[in-house]
């Protein structure tokens, strides 16, 4: 996994609440065996409507996407996050996201970063009002800086550790086998097996 | 000080705990269900690293999502729908993994299909690359979907780092009144708590009319517990539970079975068990519910009209309701039995069990579908589809006018060819009305089976005793 430490772009804000992972990447693009170009499917629905954000020239490049609350709501998909890093976003930043969503998002070194409504607001303004408004977003620091806001965000420590050094969880998890080996030892017998 | 039926589970699972409250516990994962969508890139994941699946006999996979639900014995239309069935195939070949494939009697639904077989037991946790696989905790199992990484995870160490979720009860206590079913319940639960009312929690399911609802109606409350964003649902097992397990194929036998029931006794929350949030309603106020919108908090009742959206205080509220009246092609002020439809699908992981197929033949059964409406009915699994002929239901749904399919997800998602064309409206049974999820400009409305029976009978919303 790449490491996620500080990014710095512009925005792109997406005035929409309970933005869902079908809209993020529509269920006919989950049919690939791939984890790559997914970014031709992000949104494709409502990029249909040549007045949709994403079709507009002056946000084009952003890195930063500013969302309505409960972001990422719906399937477990990780294509949704699939599809947003391949198109170019770094990081999210919403009131409120979905808990599977944020947790895909980890997994791929992509920053979900809540924030109160008022801090998206205002951030949102500041892009609309300049689309050249660059966005920080400082893991190392717990912070969002851009548009004269300073805001801080937290992240858990163990997540925080692994999207700074880019670690792969798999890997830190095989470092338990005795422990893991010691709770199979333990499993109650009448636990079902498959085969 | 006591504990929550999921701090129990949680607890009985633990691995290694978190150093400090911002790690991740490592929990052990009881059983991996596994389909076609969101395998392919861990088991790719597995290769590269050169991992194995650490226990292909606690993983179980079947095909779903993509599946045709008519001609099943052709070759898959769709090549990019093949290629990923055939993945499927190969990597379960490779790895080890037990696989029902499309027209084995054990395919179907990955939620159907593990409950059927008795492997979903009470104090378990069940993980599936499935936000749905929150069904499972129907019998007292901690069940959650997972991302592909996850899946990936999972299949390389059969644990989980997660975080610790907030516990919260939501209690629905009284009689439900007649033709109130388990989906409208959920669906008055999600109305009442929002898309995001159970997020970082875990909800446990109590009260009477819960304690009353058969496995099935469980299966579908706890079903729907993501579309209130929690992070599961469960239900304390009891009786109901134990008659519906035992004797299934994967369910303790003998003095196993005894030595289990006498562990599953301890599956309830105690009576000095503190949740983070409670939440408690009234059953006997409840009535069939139907969505209007495009998420699944948008509902009312049957009774009701179209909300205003100027009746919104919260403008992204206010905001989110016009942008769902515009897709939803709907006016403010409509009452929901004015509502006609073009199509009734009967089917998925919330409402394809065998339960859901008699409720809606028994309004069906000596009835015809309105001209013009075209109904799908999809039983959850091969084996449901298989009793459901056996008492001859797919009799009454061909007498009626109804398509009788084999199983699969179908139209709750339309990966396969079972979609609703653009501006087409459907009463669905389904869990999801997001813009676009039954087919690109599709329309959909959330109800119980018997609502959508006599919805197809009729033309526009109703309930049976309408009819």
């Amino acid at each position: 996994m790449n490491p996620f430490t500080v990014h710095t772009g512009t925005a792109l804000p997406l005035r929409r609440s309970d933005v869902d992972t079908d809209q993020i990447i529509p269920a006919v693009w989950l049919k690939r065996v791939e984890r790559t170009g997914f970014g031709a499917g992000l949104f494709s629905a409502w990029r249909k409507d040549p007045a949709f954000v994403l079709n507009d020239a002056r946000y084009a490049g952003a890195t930063v996407l500013l969302a309505g609350e409960n972001f990422g709501t719906g399937s477990s998909r990780e294509h949704a996050v699939w599809a947003l890093t391949d198109y170019g976003f770094a990081a999210v930043l919403s009131p409120r996201f979905a808990d599977i969503f944020r947790g895909n998002s980890h997994k791929n070194g992509f920053l979900p970063v809540q924030l109160p409504e008022a801090v998206i607001e205002r951030l949102m303004d500041a892009v609309e009002a300049d689309p050249t408004t660059e966005i920080t977003v400082d893991l190392e620091r717990g912070e969002v800086r851009g548009a004269g806001i300073t805001e801080s965000f937290h992240v858990d420590s163990g997540v925080r550790h692994r999207l700074l050094n880019g670690l792969d969880d798999i890997a830190l998890t095989l470092q338990s086998e005795t422990d893991i080996s010691s709770f199979e030892a333990r499993r109650p017998t009448w636990l079902p097996a498959t085969l | 000080m006591g504990r929550t039926l999921a701090d129990k589970v949680w607890d009985s699972h633990l691995v290694k705990k978190g150093a400090d409250a911002g790690e991740s516990d490592l929990l052990y994962i009881d059983l991996h269900l596994v389909h076609e969508v969101t395998s392919p890139q861990a088991f790719d994941g597995l290769r590269l690293s050169g991992r194995p699946v650490r226990r292909p006999d606690l993983t179980i996979a079947t095909e779903d999502h993509n599946v045709p639900t008519t001609d099943t014995f052709l070759p898959i239309a769709d090549p990019v729908s093949r290629t990923q069935v055939e993945t499927l195939r190969k990597n379960c070949a490779e790895f080890g993994v037990r696989l029902h494939p499309m027209n084995d009697p054990g395919q179907g639904i990955v939620h159907v299909v593990g409950p059927q077989l008795g492997l979903t037991q009470p104090g378990m946790t069940v993980v599936c690359g499935d936000s749905h696989t929150s069904t499972h905790g129907a019998f007292g199992a901690i069940a959650f979907g997972i991302g592909t990484s996850e899946v990936e995870h999972v299949l390389a160490t059969q644990t989980l780092p997660n975080g610790r979720p907030k516990m919260m009860a939501v209690n629905v206590e009284g009689e439900l009144p007649a033709g109130v079913t388990a989906k409208d319940i959920v669906l008055a639960v999600i109305a009442e708590i929002g898309t995001g009312g159970g997020q970082g929690h875990i909800i446990e399911y109590r009260g009477s009319a819960i304690r009353g609802l058969s496995m099935e109606g469980r299966m579908t409350v706890c079903n729907m517990s993501i579309e209130a964003g929690a992070r599961a649902g469960l239900i304390a097992p009891d009786e109901t539970t134990y008659a519906y397990l035992k004797g299934r194929p994967h369910a303790p036998k003998g003095a196993l079975w005894d030595e289990a029931l006498l562990a599953w006794g301890e599956l309830h929350s105690d009576a000095d068990a503190l949740f983070d949030r409670e939440v408690t309603m009234d059953a006997a106020g409840l009535r069939p519910f139907v969505t209007w919108g495009t998420n699944p908090a948008q509902g009312v009742t049957i009774d009701a009209s179209v909300p205003d959206p100027a009746s919104y205080s919260d403008p992204g509220q206010r905001g989110a309701a016009e942008r769902a009246l515009t897709y939803m092609g709907l006016t403010a002020g409509t009452p929901i039995r004015d509502i006609a439809v073009d199509a009734v699908f009967v089917g998925s992981c919330t409402n394809g069990r065998i339960e859901d197929l008699r409720a809606a033949a028994a309004v069906l059964r000596g009835r015809q579908v309105k001209d013009g409406v075209r109904v799908l009915i999809v039983p959850g699994s091969m084996l449901v589809k298989a009793q459901a002929e056996q008492e001859g239901l797919d009799e009454v749904f061909r007498a009626a006018g109804a398509d009788w399919r084999s199983a699969g997800c179908s139209m709750c998602l339309g990966m396969n060819p079972d979609t609703l064309a653009p501006q087409e409206r459907c009463a669905s049974t389904s869990n999801r009305n997001f813009e676009g999820r039954q087919g690109a400009g599709g329309r959909t409305h959330l109800v119980s089976p018997a609502v959508a029976a006599a919805t197809a009978v009729a033309g526009h919303f109703a309930t049976p005793e309408e009819l």
